[in-house]
């Protein structure tokens, strides 16, 4: 579960990691965790508290697929599209998905409940197509199982 | 009843969201009903993920496996003694008689689906172990020769010889130097870190310690991707269970040497996985390439003398080391020493594991193991060695497995992935995604790959679209030309591979 953005916990975080400049990307890795996406805010007390420079701390955000910069939905499903995934219909089911949701890869519901993004490989390729959902890596999925998962989450 | 039955279910990412825990709970539960006692084990993945989730039960000596198990057979089983290996339709026999995994030859992985994946005690009463005693005892020449002896190629990708860089980190005089390890697996069709990780942990953390034994080494970094959550979680705690039994950390089992290991976790990029980007990764900063040399092995991870090994590299050192190398070396052909973990994917009947000795030919392994396309259609295409592996045509699986047979034809093994297509494919669709994905994970370093994928999807989408068919043809070659020889590293240099086979042999698809 995700909290609301504070300064206090912000620190409390950095601490657990020393400040160490080197563990920047555990840092953001954390800040995710814990706020669901990097705030403007979070990256200006990262880079004081770290003492880098808030472009250097961007340029570390911006590099890396993983660190969100808007607030997701309240679920992220993410679909495999590489290429195991492809031999086995991940580009007919990302499209089944897109249409059942009303969005393209990479945007939210309005309800602000999916969240859709893409994922190249989730090593579970002997078991294609596979999605990930909250953590959650699901194989053989279907037609009908992605309905069930895409269901489940309120889309 | 008093005498209680063992049962294993696998813990392992593909069984786990297969149904593998709640199956786990509906076996308890009927057995409390049904008045039976059972010891639920957690084992790994036997790499046989086609039959996942799989159920064995212990009776006498053998491992009864039935699978794969749906939650709602579980009432079936119980009402067909399946806990004295009753029969049923989705019974198996001994796991050990299944032909997939008896026919291997598992070094690397012999552990994986045997034993519980967090007991010290199981490792070590499968010899877990042996290999660090050994090397303890025997000291470090003795570990690098045997590294040497054996033949031992890097499964990351490169296939650099391991005792030769392990030797030129020992060799560089400096108060610190690391051990790294590549968990970083982005290969589509890949999953055999995934699975060593999982399903035999302490195999990798004593291959870790042995790296830093035999190089000088007392601190060691497993970068791991984040899309392997479970992973992240079994690791950590087989981190905790060999620290807590005084197998890592402050002088190891009374020993001088002393070894610990963090578990960094990386975040989404592909490019991540080159050595070099990992490494600046590891420092917290952007994934972008360095220039070499110099060397990892040399100026590594905080400029400090560095091994950068992959997981199952790694994980094949032990037994190296407590056989001895030419044990390993028997195995394989030519310059291909060894087993390697090869993995099926994409389109195939029978996914998983095949642990075998290079030589055998890719059409073994697509048929005899794999069983043909999970659709029943023809194989059309063939991938190996991930995104930026060249695709082979139905011609073409008679090509052997080894190194020097695949970089022939134009090929690479790479980390042993084998993703099959059927004949629904569409090849220049794949091949506008080896573009595309290039385009996506670029680190940005260099313009020909930055600007040449990019440029590439365009050209081909116009190829597509019969825009100039012959004139974007070209282009799209010297476009190739370029990026392989331009680019810093192989993510610009090799996905022209996956590109120019899939027009080589694919022509037709381009040609609509
Ligand atoms: C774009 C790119 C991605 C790579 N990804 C991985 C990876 O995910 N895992 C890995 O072990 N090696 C990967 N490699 C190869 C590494 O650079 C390096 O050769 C390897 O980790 C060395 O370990 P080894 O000698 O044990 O194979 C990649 C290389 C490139 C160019
Ligand atoms: S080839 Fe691509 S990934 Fe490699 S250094 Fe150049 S820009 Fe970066
Ligand atoms: S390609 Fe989809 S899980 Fe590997």
């Amino acid at each position: 579960m995700t909290t609301k953005y504070t300064p206090t916990i912000a620190t409390e975080i950095i601490q657990e990691y020393s400040a160490a400049p080197e563990m920047l990307v555990q840092i953001l890795h954390a800040f995710v965790a814990r706020f669901a996406y990097l705030s403007d805010e979070a990256i200006r007390q990262i880079s004081l508290e770290l003492n880098l420079s808030r472009a250097d701390v961007h340029g570390v955000v911006s590099f890396y697929h993983d660190f969100r910069t808007e607030p997701p939905g309240e679920h992220i499903v993410k679909i495999c599209v590489a290429e195991s995934c492809q031999a086995m219909g991940s580009r007919e089911l990302t499209a089944q998905v897109e249409e059942k949701l009303g969005i393209k890869i990479k945007e939210t519901t309005d309800d602000g409940q999916v969240t859709l993004e893409p994922v190249y490989c989730l090593g579970n390729c002997a078991c294609s197509p596979a999605i990930m959902i909250d953590e959650k890596v699901y194989g053989r999925v279907d037609a009908s199982k992605l309905d069930g998962l895409i269901e489940k989450c309120g889309g | 009843m008093t005498e209680s039955v063992t049962v294993f279910i696998q813990y392992e990412t593909a069984a786990v969201w297969l149904g593998a825990n709640e199956i786990a709970d509906r076996i308890a539960a009927a057995a409390e009903k049904n008045n039976v006692k059972v010891n639920i084990v957690r084992n790994g993945s036997w790499g046989m993920s086609w039959l996942e989730p799989l159920v064995e039960v212990a009776v006498g000596d053998d491992r009864i496996a039935y699978g794969p198990v749906d939650i709602n057979d579980v009432d079936s089983l119980f009402a067909t003694s399946f806990l004295q290996g009753g029969e049923h339709d989705l019974k198996l026999g001994p796991t050990a008689d299944i032909a997939y995994l008896k026919n291997q030859d598992r070094w690397t992985f012999r552990r994986c689906g045997l034993i519980d994946p967090l007991s010290i005690t199981e490792f070590q009463a499968h010899g877990g172990f042996a290999g660090l005693k050994k090397a303890l005892e025997s000291g470090t020449e003795h570990v690098l020769e045997q590294v040497k002896t054996s033949g031992l190629r890097g499964r990351g990708g490169a296939g650099f010889p391991t005792g030769i860089k392990w030797q030129t980190v020992a060799s560089t005089d400096a108060g610190q130097k690391y051990i790294t390890c590549n968990a970083d697996e982005g290969d589509s069709g890949t999953f055999s870190d995934r699975i060593l990780m999982e399903s035999d942990p302490l195999t990798v953390i004593e291959g870790m310690i042995i790296a830093g034994f035999a190089v000088g080494a007392s601190k060691g970094y497993v970068y791991l991707r984040s899309e392997y959550p479970l992973t992240q979680q079994i690791f950590g705690k087989a981190l905790k269970v060999a620290r807590e039994s005084g197998w890592l950390g402050d002088n190891i089992q009374g020993s001088d040497f002393s070894f610990d290991i963090d578990l960094h976790i990386g975040a989404g990029s592909y490019v991540c996985g080159e050595e070099t980007a990992m490494l600046e990764s590891l420092e917290g900063k952007a994934g972008v390439i360095r220039f070499k040399p110099p060397l990892p092995a040399i100026e590594g991870l905080f400029g400090k003398p560095t091994v950068v090994n992959n997981v199952v590299t790694l994980g094949s050192v032990p037994d190296i080391v407590a056989f001895g190398g030419k044990a390993y070396d028997e195995y394989g052909v030519g310059r291909s020493k060894g087993t390697l973990a090869f993995q099926l994917a994409g389109n195939i009947k029978r996914g998983g594991l095949v642990e075998k000795a290079f030589g055998l030919t890719l059409r073994e392994l697509i048929e005899d193991w794999g069983g043909g396309t999970a659709s029943g259609r023809d194989v059309r295409a063939v991938q190996i060695g991930g995104p930026l592996g060249a695709y082979f045509s139905a011609d073409q699986l008679d090509t052997p497995m080894d190194y020097e047979a695949f970089a022939a034809v134009g090929g690479m093994i790479g980390h042993g992935g084998i993703v099959v297509f059927d004949d629904t494919v569409d090849m220049a669709e794949q091949a506008r995604f080896a573009m595309a994905f290039c385009a996506i994970e670029s680190c940005g370093k260099c313009t020909p790959c930055r600007i040449g994928s990019v440029r590439g999807v365009e050209v081909i989408d116009r190829i597509v679209a019969n825009d100039d068919r012959e004139k974007n043809i070209n282009l799209l070659n010297d476009l190739c030309d370029t990026m392989i020889d331009g680019s810093l590293c192989a993510m610009g240099g090799m996905t022209p591979f996956p590109v120019q086979s899939a027009l080589k042999y694919f022509p037709e698809d381009f040609n609509k």
